[in-house]
């Protein structure tokens, strides 16, 4: 099946599935899947793949249906329609309770008990994880979160950051095969956002696969391995860096000290360059076919023309550009 | 169909116990409310008329004895009513079921959390006021009441049970209810039937023999037991975490 994006995206079977350098099997795979609330669809036909160890990145607006997808994989909400195999169980209501068993989920709001210590509220979810003796294991995830000395303290006491550790540490507890993270730094500060970027990265470097939902795309550039786009139905699967080559065109930024008088007349001639746009006086991106033959040409005929050249680069796209290139077009189309 | 696991079970009611300590309303309600039932029946006994002659059933005793009945029919349903709704508004509820417990262990840690401190204040109380008779009524009337075998033994017998019946009904209110305002005025009405039950025998409609207190025992641990079932397979996770029931395909 290809789902054929008007923006040149590859969203076909191949883009779903995990990288083909990949060694593990997949910890998850979605297959058509479905969630319709009455004549509501939350989300519809999703499929991808995440190997294990892999961080997935699963981002999308508000109301695109990520959290409804994590509620579906984590048991809590039944797919209309779809199969799924989570953490190499079948996803369906017979398998529920070994489902969970093997993974954690980490919903956008901590969700502790206040009245109780951060140790209390481990020690019950470990207890509802069936861990026997859980107090090495509490202590493991606690200094893992950087909260070891702050185990005795109520939880209505911390501070919103504070608690979202306490609920990752809680995540961390039943040693899950697979970790799903809702907006993990939702809410907080940039240092605290940085500390569980860290121990994301800890927890990839130790193979644990986390499937992430955030709406931060520099969170989801730096830390993902791969991203899915999802709204309502899924935009795009891959690696970072190969969405940006399939959505935009190698393009050069030229700056120049003085505007070129005759742009056409410079550019045109050029055979790699098969467009220019001016958003500044001396700036021009330059879409080209093949950026290495591309630049020493265009630098060439600049300064034949005899151009004050300031800097000729290669035009950086973010996965923030990505994201806004295909929302912005479900947003026109909703509009429309 | 996975068998029950108590430890789960005792991590639920464990962490219940420890959340109402810390909640000293929770605490001193709990304490209060049976307290101030004692106060109608102390009183009753110690005004009962020197000269009245004393024999047998006599609604001067069984009236106070049943009374205390009340305790387990209505304290419970409060804390019951607040179990899931409670969860659910502060937030809590997702984290838990995103675990392993079953809806049964669920239900059953909740609902032991809030049987353990019922029948342990009913049973102190039930003790004080008998106690109190021993100590200080007039020997006539005291003797009076400890004559009342099936009185006293249906006081014993039927306090879980009831307690048990306002504790189902109050969580099947909780799971759902909206919010914890409208499932806690819910409960208390859903407490009234055995409330009721209470009367007739007070007012003797019902005699209060011996065999009348098992059949009771009987009738209603059986719809204990049944609605404590109904009541797991209503915990619903996805109409608790979405707000609507998951569609069947």
């Amino acid at each position: 099946m290809v789902g054929d994006s008007k923006l040149g995206l590859k969203t076909d079977e191949a883009s779903r599935r995990i990288p083909s350098d990949s060694k593990s099997p997949p910890a998850l795979v979605v297959d058509r899947l479905t969630k319709c609330f009455g004549e509501r669809i939350a989300f519809s036909d999703v499929s991808f793949e995440v190997a294990h160890g892999e961080v997935f990145g699963f981002l999308g607006p508000n109301g695109a249906g990520k959290t409804t997808t994590v509620r579906a994989l984590g048991t809590l909400i039944a797919p209309t329609s779809g199969t799924a195999t989570v953490a190499g169980i079948p996803l369906s209501p017979e398998n529920g309770m070994e489902i969970r068993r093997r993974v954690s989920i980490m919903p956008e709001t901590p969700g502790l008990y206040l009245r109780l210590t951060v140790t209390e509220n481990l020690e019950y979810f470990a207890g509802l994880y069936g861990l026997r003796q859980p107090g090495a294991r509490i202590i493991d995830a606690l200094e893992a979160v950087n909260l070891g000395d702050r185990a005795g303290d109520l939880c209505g006491g911390l501070s919103k950051g504070l608690r979202q550790r306490v609920a990752l540490a809680r995540t961390l507890l039943s040693d899950p095969v697979i970790m799903f993270l809702d907006e993990p730094t939702s809410g907080l500060d940039p240092v605290a956002a940085r500390e569980v970027h860290e121990l994301i990265s800890d927890l990839r470097q130790k193979g644990v696969t986390i499937f992430l939902t955030t709406h931060r795309l520099e969170e989801a550039e730096e830390l993902c391995d791969r991203v899915a786009i999802l709204d309502t139905t899924l935009r795009t699967v891959g690696r970072p860096a190969e969405l940006r080559a399939q959505l935009f065109k190698s393009a050069l930024v030229v700056r120049t000290l003085v505007p070129l008088s005759d742009p056409d007349q410079v550019f045109n001639d050029i055979v790699t360059v098969e467009g220019w746009t001016s958003d500044d006086p001396g700036s021009y991106v330059l879409s080209v076919s093949d950026l290495r033959l591309a630049a020493p040409e265009v630098t060439r005929c600049l300064v034949r023309a005899g151009a004050d050249v300031l800097s000729i680069s290669e035009a950086q796209h973010s996965l923030e550009d990505v994201y806004l290139e295909l929302i912005d077009d479900d947003v026109e189309a909703h509009r429309r | 169909m996975t068998g029950l696991d108590t430890a789960r079970v005792r991590a639920v009611m464990g962490k219940e116990m420890r959340d109402y300590r810390r909640k000293r309303s929770i605490v001193v309600t709990m304490a209060i409310l049976p307290f101030l039932f004692l106060i109608e029946p102390v009183v009753t006994i110690f005004l009962v008329p020197t000269t009245t002659a004393i024999s047998g059933p006599d609604t001067y005793v069984i009236l106070p004895l049943l009374y205390l009945l009340l305790i387990p029919s209505v304290m419970p349903s409060t804390l019951a009513a607040y179990s899931v709704v409670g969860e659910r508004e502060q937030g809590t509820l997702e984290p838990l079921l995103t675990t392993p417990i079953s809806q049964q262990e669920f239900i059953l840690g909740k609902a032991a959390a809030v049987m353990i401190p019922t029948m342990m204040l009913s049973y102190t109380v039930f003790g004080l006021f008998l106690a109190a008779v021993a100590l200080f009524a007039k020997s006539v009337v005291a003797s009076a009441v400890f004559y009342q075998v099936p009185v006293l033994l249906a006081l014993f017998l039927l306090t879980p049970l009831l307690a048990g019946w306002a504790i189902v009904v109050g969580m099947a209110v909780s799971v759902r209810a909206s919010e914890v305002r409208v499932a806690q005025q819910l409960s208390m009405l859903a407490s009234l039937p055995p409330v009721g039950l209470i009367l007739l025998l007070a007012v003797g409609v019902i005699h209060p023999t011996f065999a009348v207190a098992f059949i009771f025992a009987v009738v209603l641990l059986a719809i204990d037991v049944r609605a404590l079932r109904i009541v797991s397979k209503m915990l619903d996770r996805e109409r608790l975490v979405t707000g609507s029931r998951a569609a069947r395909s």
